[in-house]
């Protein structure tokens, strides 16, 4: 059964394969998703990243979970040569880039310590499934087309590994114009990442976008990691392992 | 090893990014050029210290670059590149440090040396351009839609905002 809701702004979806699992557990695991938001978020003006961009705590009254976001986003830009950075120009926290895929990761290990294997977590186009769909099967997923959003462009079988897309904003049937100034055709309009897990996979397609370019060589030179570029020309770029992810 | 090797392109890729824009930049004449942060990183501009997906593209660089020192000599060919001999930042890959140095001949990337390189690994491995994986590129096509899920980049930022709108509108 699949349930949805609308959390941070963003939907979230919830399905586990098993018909006997119980209510509660998704309602366990959207509250939670809640919290995080409730913590994270920097539209929410009582939330502690909001409180910390204005002064009002000092690092030892930060929670465990916020220190914890802290230390990954720190390590993450240590990873990523500074790519990665929660850091805004105005010195502000903004861990939104990886804090989706971390909660994802988190709120999968509920559902499997409450001992459901087969499930799929999605929070806008960030996924982490494991074990099989309701047809006994590998969990499918598409790679949403960036240039007409309604289209599907490769279907992927992640096997446990977790999904996650950055890239230039869902905003419709985008048909590149050559004339719009500051898009280059060449450059691209999203990278998909694989990785061990949606957390590793959100942070790092997080960095490659930012890279432009030289983001696909940089998950090529990351081990476990594979990834699917597309550029505002319709052209894809896969690393070299890719092709393990599209077969049954 | 392979990925490995996929290393390289990623920091030569910066490197040569960083140069070409650099040299678009600055007197293509330059004997000896000695480029500290502001300039050296024309190039990633948008990318150096991008904090998070939702400003990705447009924010200025937060995040000191460790300087790059390019000694050019005159411009001779055509290639894409200045020729020269240039030095890397060291960056942090996943598996511990790399810089590399690269040397641009004719236009074109001839060597590359690692002045640095992870612990566990030779320091004067050298690798010339025919030893770089060629990723393979496609055009996209439509598939059948009949999945389980689809992934794709979402605008969190604006979400958020349009979530607070929504809310302050019922507020």
């Amino acid at each position: 059964m699949r349930q949805q809701r609308i959390i941070m702004g963003m939907p979230v979806q919830l399905e586990i394969t098993d018909e006997h699992a119980p209510l509660e557990l998704y309602e366990r695991v959207f509250d939670y998703l809640k919290s995080i938001d409730t913590r994270f978020s920097t539209y929410i003006q009582e939330s502690e990243v909001s409180r910390i961009n204005r002064h009002e705590l000092k690092e030892a009254e930060y929670s465990a979970e916020m220190q914890e976001v802290l230390s990954l986003s720190e390590e993450t830009k240590n990873q990523t040569g500074g790519y990665f950075d929660i850091r805004t120009p105005e010195g502000l926290l903004d861990p939104s880039g990886l804090v989706k895929g971390w909660a994802i990761n988190a709120a999968a290990s509920i559902v499997s310590e409450a001992g459901f294997k087969d499930f799929y977590i999605e929070i806008a186009g960030d996924i982490q499934t494991n074990g099989m769909n309701a047809e006994g099967k590998e969990w499918s997923i598409g790679i949403r087309n960036p240039l007409s959003r309604d289209e599907v462009v490769k279907v992927l079988y992640p096997r446990g590994a977790g999904i996650a897309t950055s890239g230039t904003s869902e905003r419709g049937n985008h048909i590149y114009d050559p004339h719009a100034p500051g898009v280059h055709p060449d450059s691209y309009a999203s990278i998909t990442v694989i990785g061990p897990n949606v957390y590793e996979a959100d942070r790092f397609a997080t960095a490659a976008f930012a890279m432009g370019e030289s983001g696909i060589r940089f998950i090529e030179a990351l081990p476990g990691f594979e990834a699917y570029a597309i550029n505002h020309k319709g052209i894809a770029t896969m690393t070299s392992g890719f092709d393990s992810y599209t077969n049954i | 090893m392979k990925k490995f090797l996929a290393s390289f392109i990623f920091i030569v890729g910066f490197i040569g990014y960083a140069v070409y824009a650099n040299s678009s930049a600055s007197s293509a004449n330059a004997q000896t050029v000695t480029v500290s942060n502001p300039s050296a990183s024309t190039a990633a501009d948008t990318a150096a210290s991008v904090p998070t997906q939702t400003s990705a593209g447009s924010a200025p660089p937060t995040q000191p670059v460790t300087p790059v020192t390019v000694v050019k000599k005159p411009a001779a060919a055509a290639g894409k590149y200045a020729d020269g001999t240039y030095t890397g930042i060291a960056a942090d890959a996943y598996y511990g440090n790399i810089q590399v140095k690269a040397t641009i001949s004719g236009g074109k990337l001839t060597d590359v040396a690692f002045l640095q390189y992870p612990s566990d690994r030779n320091t004067s491995v050298y690798i010339n351009q025919q030893a770089m994986p060629v990723l393979r590129s496609e055009a996209i096509q439509a598939q059948s839609a009949n999945v389980n899920g689809v992934s794709g980049a979402s605008d969190s930022s604006a979400a958020f905002k349009q979530s607070l709108a929504s809310a302050l509108a019922k507020a």
